[in-house]
């Protein structure tokens, strides 16, 4: 008898705590799944705040709004043109630099540096790829602007000056700040980011890929080239993408040596502006609805940019983390 | 012949080799000169304005010394509570991903939705906060920023916290399972004390990140010259004060704009050292 009650409750214990546990359980089931689709509707939230900022702007000025250059606060009339063109030109100026740098570097870590040099630099690297970019603006005003002034943009016009073509991309006076500064700075600043990147692509080669490759008389170039570049091409192409992404919207770094002047010039020595610099240096200014709008509609454009650059930088090197399975 | 043929091709395979090879040294040694330089000068210009007044003084009026003592109170506001808000709903997700929607379909569309806020521009979250919050209440405040922060905590965050959970074998989980743990419970006293180490590197970095952010905050704490950690009013950040100082013509200003920098690079450097010795620490047991 006393041995049936002891059953008894211990079963309805045992049935009481199970359902404690599936009630504790659903719910913690449910507040993480809730936290995770928070991040969808964030984004979410987002893209439909910048639509509906930038109404406003594409409403008034349509899609023209896209290709018009002139920016007059004034009269109220903003176009996205030079904003847009300074964007583009600055990150294609930093990754002309940046790329063949950065994937020299990483070749440089893991093919060429001695052992006991390697595991130091690629700490050095990644710790400077964590660098807030206000570093690198307030670097690029105070010393970098000034040194370009002096030394560069003097020696790029004087040596272009007869050359056709290339003496209007190099015309003007050496303002210091400008486009081009702009764009070596992102250079300079994602310069980490790719190296460091495509330094941990290159470790996912097979060792005994390489290995074979030497073992036929390879050189070491010969080796980059034509297995491990081959087969960690769509990563790279992926980290190169990634750290676009980064360079398109940059803001503080490009704000302090850009010049903020919303006008288009054959010159790259020539002050322009970028989205991100245009948002960062007038929106607290900006007065009326419409150039706030427009100044959020800069930001709906750079969002549409970036989105689709980061998009398929993360599909490509998904692609290679799907090949090593790891 | 042949062998003419052979050392000629073997001869400009090794040339080849040998330019590549140098461009490659080149490479690493122009591109590290440079960040090195900016460390350097970083140091040189900011040591020059440190002293005991930066860290008890107030931000100075044009032309006048002073201090950095409300925009590093401020600072350490809006980061420390960013981090309260941003982490634990970040550490809930990445452990949605992880553990219970492993497979799902959900958890594909947020890893990706994930990676993609990770890398867009920080200036596009501080509009977002702006239209949302900054309009709604009609003013600018440090509250507007706080949640600016804590929108790039977040996906730092899960990211850390989805990968170092993985990580943890699920050999482990079983175990916790075999002996009645139902799944909370494994989570918590299994998969999380397996994966600390890794997931407090995950809100380290996401601290350092958020630490030098100055786009999002432009317009959504703004700034103030005076003591306020008000979170219903604008408030001074070490990042804003270094944009405003730096553009300023004064000297002063511009000198406080350096040492702001340099203190915001330590404090960077240091908490990125810190996260890595932990996850080293993790990994190796």
């Amino acid at each position: 008898m006393a041995n049936i009650t002891v059953n008894d409750t211990g079963t309805a214990n045992r049935r009481g705590s199970l359902t404690r546990f599936a009630v504790s359980d659903a719910i913690f089931r449910n507040t993480t799944q809730a936290a995770a689709i928070l991040v969808l509707v964030l984004l979410a939230g987002v893209a439909v705040s910048l639509i509906s900022g930038s109404f406003l702007a594409f409403s008034t000025f349509g899609l023209g709004f896209l290709f018009t250059e002139s920016w007059n606060p004034v009269k109220e009339q903003f176009g996205a043109l030079a904003p847009i063109y300074g964007t583009v030109i600055t990150s294609l100026i930093a990754m002309l630099i940046a790329v063949p740098v950065g994937i020299g570097i990483a070749i440089f870590l893991t093919e060429l540096c001695p052992r006991p040099l390697r595991r130091p630099i690629g700490i050095a690297v990644e710790l400077l790829a964590g660098i807030p970019s206000i570093i690198y603006g307030i670097w690029g005003l105070f010393v970098f602007a000034p040194f370009l002034q002096q030394t560069l943009q003097p020696f790029l016009i004087s040596t272009f000056k007869n050359v056709p073509g290339l003496s209007n991309l190099f015309a003007g006076p050496p303002y210091g700040i400008g486009i081009l500064t702009a764009g070596l700075i992102l250079a300079i600043m994602v310069l980490p980011f790719i190296t460091s990147i495509t330094r941990d692509v290159f470790a996912t080669v097979p060792p005994v890929l390489k290995e074979s490759a030497y073992g036929l008389g390879l050189t070491t170039w010969e080796v980059t080239s034509k297995v491990v570049l081959p087969y960690t091409r769509v990563a790279v192409v992926g980290a190169v993408m990634l750290a676009l992404g980064r360079a398109l919207g940059e803001t503080m770094a490009v704000t302090f040596v850009i010049g903020n002047a919303h006008r288009i010039t054959s010159s790259i020595l020539a002050p322009g502006t970028t989205i991100s610099a245009a948002i960062a240096n007038e929106f607290t200014e900006a007065t009326g609805e419409l150039y706030t709008s427009s100044l959020i509609a800069l930001g709906l454009v750079l969002f549409i940019i970036t989105f689709i650059v980061l998009a398929c930088a993360r599909l490509m090197l998904a692609r290679i983390r799907a090949k090593t399975g790891g | 012949m042949a062998t003419v043929a052979t050392t000629k091709t073997y001869a400009r395979r090794r040339t080849a080799n040998s330019v590549m090879m140098t461009l490659c040294v080149l490479a690493a040694g122009i591109g590290l000169i440079w960040l090195f330089v900016i460390l350097f000068q970083l140091l040189w210009r900011g040591v020059a304005g440190l002293s005991l007044d930066v860290f008890t003084q107030m931000t100075p009026p044009p032309g006048e010394a002073g201090g950095l003592l409300n925009p590093i109170a401020g600072s350490l506001l809006l980061t420390g509570l960013a981090v309260l808000i941003g982490a634990p709903i970040g550490i809930l997700a990445g452990t949605y991903m992880a553990e219970y929607g492993r497979h799902t379909r959900l958890t594909t569309v947020v890893r990706f939705i994930n990676d993609i806020l990770l890398s867009a521009p920080s200036i596009i979250i501080g509009l977002f906060v702006y239209e949302v919050m900054v309009v709604g209440m009609g003013h600018f405040s440090g509250i507007a920023g706080v949640m600016a922060l804590a929108l790039i905590v977040l996906p730092v965050v899960v990211r850390t916290t989805e990968d170092m959970l993985l990580l943890v074998p699920d050999a482990l989980r079983e175990a916790g399972t075999a002996v009645g743990a139902p799944r909370w419970v494994v989570i918590r006293s299994v998969a999380y004390k397996a994966a600390l180490a890794g997931i407090v590197t995950g809100v380290l970095l996401a601290i350092a990140r958020i630490s030098g952010e100055t786009a999002p905050l432009l317009f959504t704490a703004l700034s103030n010259q005076f003591w306020s950690l008000n979170l219903n009013a604008p408030v001074a950040s070490l990042p804003v004060t270094i944009f405003q100082f730096a553009l300023s013509p004064y000297e002063e200003w511009q000198q406080l704009a350096w040492t702001g920098a340099l203190i915001i690079t330590f404090a960077v450097l240091a908490l990125s050292i810190v996260a890595r010795v932990l996850a080293a620490r993790g990994e190796s047991r």
